[in-house]
């Protein structure tokens, strides 16, 4: 905090000094904000580096040596999490891909639909049904997670991969998303063309409105991406066979083993840290077809 | 506001039950009454479980016995703790509970009163001769009724680093004033140095000092419960501690942090009130001083008393929904009293058996590997799991627990009054209990 104030002096003292004819600093203005982005940055990857530093230690060295002085377990570490009942750990990594993934394209496919539907089409109800979505938005997902275990119980769907996937599937943030999305990025004038020309709607969907809509399809996409991969509670209460389970879950299992068995620190601290590779990567290839919003965004006069 | 409606309604079942479960002669009737009397065919079943290595246990049984019998038992591995009592609980009103469940004892009331534990006395055979009285009664909440075997046990021991001891001068406390004494001595000859800490962050083994102490926190009269978790047992306890705190004689750090982990492994903290299983957690924890620490006796209220509390231990129980009771408690009752099973748990998941005469054979006739130094630690540790005093849970031990991590988390930090703390958790105890529409008598 300290720093942040004397900081603060100089550029106060500048503003008082503008009178001096000097064009507003850029360097000057920023400063601040800078300093307060550069904190929360800190305060976002503190934690990571944490993750990364703690996996390099051996168990001996976890708890005893300095917080951020790399250890030398790292391939232990990593040869202990690929032994550990046969490699379970990779099978848990391979159904947190499958969820998500699946999950995440299945989900932005219908929020696409339904978002360029409630977007483009007049029709009785509209309003009402996209108020229902609003307020599907102010739910949190955990509320929602014990009533959808009980019809997928109905269903006879429990412990199995369909009792994870389809309740992330209809995501209302995404439907919302994508509505506020596709009426700022399709412009009527470009659908009315299409159905002048005689394209068919879903035509006019698939080859004009969808490549518009990419840039929030693939925000969409990153949203349900994460917030599958993250999801815990709703594979905690659908799923009971471990075989199954994803990431999130494996990893609770190896920290609650009951006391009589030492907990597996290192363990779930390689895990954590092997479980947010695919998560960087994925926003590492993603975030360029963000870029695509400044191209698309000519369209319009 | 519909749910509301519902959530009352389905507690006013679950009081009934437990009102049902009280009355015990009611229950022997629904045991025997669907499915389970003839049991023909190959069976499996399912079992939520979060021990260690219970798949290579099971294996026996699949391989041996269960094959005799046709009963294939499958293992779904889970995570300890409350969390997996909500799941249970969940599931058994979807009607899609496993077969078998591992419970922990305090979690039993809970589980019968939501009527998600079968009554197995007449399926365990001879079961409750293999263990101590006071365990055994945990399984049946005081009714005839039989909800689970016991499967392991957490009786309380005092460890401290004997070489430390040495070194300070110190003599291991066997009364709690003695105790109090050695943690000032301690303090006076290192003051960077405490004997142990009081942390709120397992109820546990506030729950067992307690209990070491006498105190009941649910007992029933007719069909109404007592709540006495602000007794006067617990208050000695509660202002005992309290008063270390305060004073400084002890740290008033959480455990199981990396902080108290390196204060263990560095000496800064030398003693650990904790149970038998100590020695996994301090394995990870200290792992530089194995081999430098010593059990001894948890130190007692008076010189002529000879008692302990528990904290933890766990039971294998039948489900109401199980299609396959008889087979299920067969099961449960071979994988808690069979020797082999029995060594098998013992040397592939580190658990201490419940089972009074597993307690001294096999894995256990010598010391574990972090308590190399003391032969005879599994000798004494048999003869204290005997002076374990009777526990008594009710069916909401779980706002209990949490109240506690609150309200002494918050005390021990402040060094603040730790009745104070006490009678809030009675209070909120007592209130969750007429909430979920069970009788209290005040």
């Amino acid at each position: 905090m300290s720093s942040l104030a004397v900081r603060k002096a100089p550029s106060a003292a500048g503003a008082t000094g503008a009178s001096h004819n000097r064009p507003p600093l850029r360097g000057r203005i920023a400063l601040v904000p800078t300093i307060g982005l550069l904190l929360g940055a800190l305060y976002c990857l503190l934690p990571v580096a944490w993750v990364v530093i703690a996996s390099t230690k051996s168990g001996s060295e976890l708890f005893s040596t300095f917080t951020f002085l790399p250890g030398s377990g790292f391939t232990d570490n990593l040869h202990d999490l690929n032994a550990y009942r046969d490699g379970i750990y990779w099978q848990w990594m391979a159904n947190s891909a499958l969820y998500a993934v699946l999950g995440a394209l299945l989900s932005t496919c219908v929020s696409a639909f339904s978002g360029y539907a409630l977007a483009t089409y007049r029709f009785r109800g509209r309003e009402t049904l996209f108020n229902v979505l609003l307020a599907g938005v102010l739910m949190p997902p955990i509320i929602l997670a014990i009533p959808q275990y009980l019809l997928m119980a109905k269903a006879d769907l429990t412990d199995s991969y369909w009792s994870v996937l389809l309740p992330q599937v209809l995501s209302p943030y995404g439907v919302y998303l994508a509505r506020i999305y596709a009426a700022a990025a399709v412009p009527s004038d470009v659908v009315e063309a299409g159905r002048m020309d005689g394209a068919s709607e879903w035509r006019i969907f698939t080859r004009v409105a969808l490549p518009m809509m990419v840039p929030g399809m693939v925000t969409v996409f990153l949203f349900q991406f994460v917030a599958i991969w993250n999801n815990f509670l709703l594979p905690y209460i659908m799923l009971s066979d471990d075989e199954k389970f994803p990431l999130t879950l494996g990893l609770f299992t190896l920290l609650e083993q009951g006391a009589n068995t030492p907990a597996l620190y290192t363990l779930v601290i390689t895990g954590a840290f092997l479980a947010v590779i695919p998560l960087v990567a994925l926003f590492l290839v993603i975030q360029r077809f963000w870029s695509l919003d400044l191209l698309s965004g000519a369209v319009k006069s | 506001m519909p749910n509301t409606k519902r959530r009352r309604l389905f507690v006013r079942s679950a009081a009934a039950t437990i009102a049902v479960a009280l009355g015990a002669t009611a229950l022997t009737a629904c045991g025997s009454s669907d499915e389970d009397s003839a049991e023909s065919g190959p069976v499996s079943l399912t079992y939520w479980t979060w021990t260690p290595g219970m798949d290579k246990v099971v294996d026996l049984w699949n391989k041996g016995q269960g094959k005799k019998d046709q009963i294939t038992v499958t293992v779904k591995k889970q995570a300890s703790g409350d969390t997996l009592v909500t799941k249970i609980l969940t599931a058994h009103k979807a009607g899609k509970a496993p077969d078998l469940v591992q419970a922990e004892y305090q979690a039993l009331p809970t589980l019968v009163s939501n009527d998600a534990l079968a009554d197995i006395a007449k399926n365990v055979g001879d079961a409750k001769a293999k263990f101590a009285d006071g365990v055994w009664q945990q399984t049946t909440l005081g009714t005839d009724a039989v909800y689970a075997v016991p499967q392991d046990i957490g009786p309380m021991m005092f460890y401290y680093r004997a070489d430390l001891f040495k070194k300070y001068g110190l003599t291991v406390p066997t009364t709690w004033e003695q105790f109090a004494a050695t943690a000032r001595t301690l303090k006076e000859k290192a003051p960077d140095t405490d004997l142990t800490t009081f942390s709120a962050n397992d109820s546990g083994l506030f729950a067992g000092l307690a209990q070491q102490a006498g105190a009941k926190w649910w007992t029933t009269s007719g069909d109404k419960w007592n709540v006495g978790i602000d007794d006067a047992a617990t208050k000695k306890v509660a202002d005992f501690w309290g008063g270390l705190v305060k004073e400084g004689a002890i740290d008033n750090q959480p455990m199981y942090t990396p902080a108290w982990n390196k204060a263990l492994n560095t000496g800064k903290q030398i003693a650990w009130v904790s149970a038998v299983w100590a020695p996994g957690t301090l394995t990870t924890a200290a792992p530089d001083t194995k081999g430098k620490w010593a059990m001894a006796p948890l130190p007692q209220w008076s010189n002529s008393e000879n008692v302990t509390g528990s904290w933890g231990g766990s039971s294998t129980a039948v489900t109401t929904d199980s299609k396959h009771k008889e087979a299920a408690a067969k099961f449960a009752a071979w994988l808690n009293t069979d020797g082999d099973a029995l060594n098998a748990l013992a040397k592939e998941s580190g658990i201490y058996p419940a089972s009074t005469s597993a307690q001294l054979s096999g894995a256990f006739t010598t010391p574990p590997d972090y308590f190399s130094n003391q032969a005879d630690f599994y000798t004494t540790a048999a003869k204290i799991a005997k002076t374990t005093a009777p526990s008594a849970w009710g069916p909401n031990v779980n706002v209990a627990y949490t109240t506690f991590k609150d309200a002494f988390g918050a005390a021990a930090k402040d060094k603040s009054d730790f009745s104070a703390a006490l009678a809030k958790m009675q209070a909120d105890t007592v209130a969750d209990l007429k909430k979920q529409g069970f009788e209290v008598s005040e």
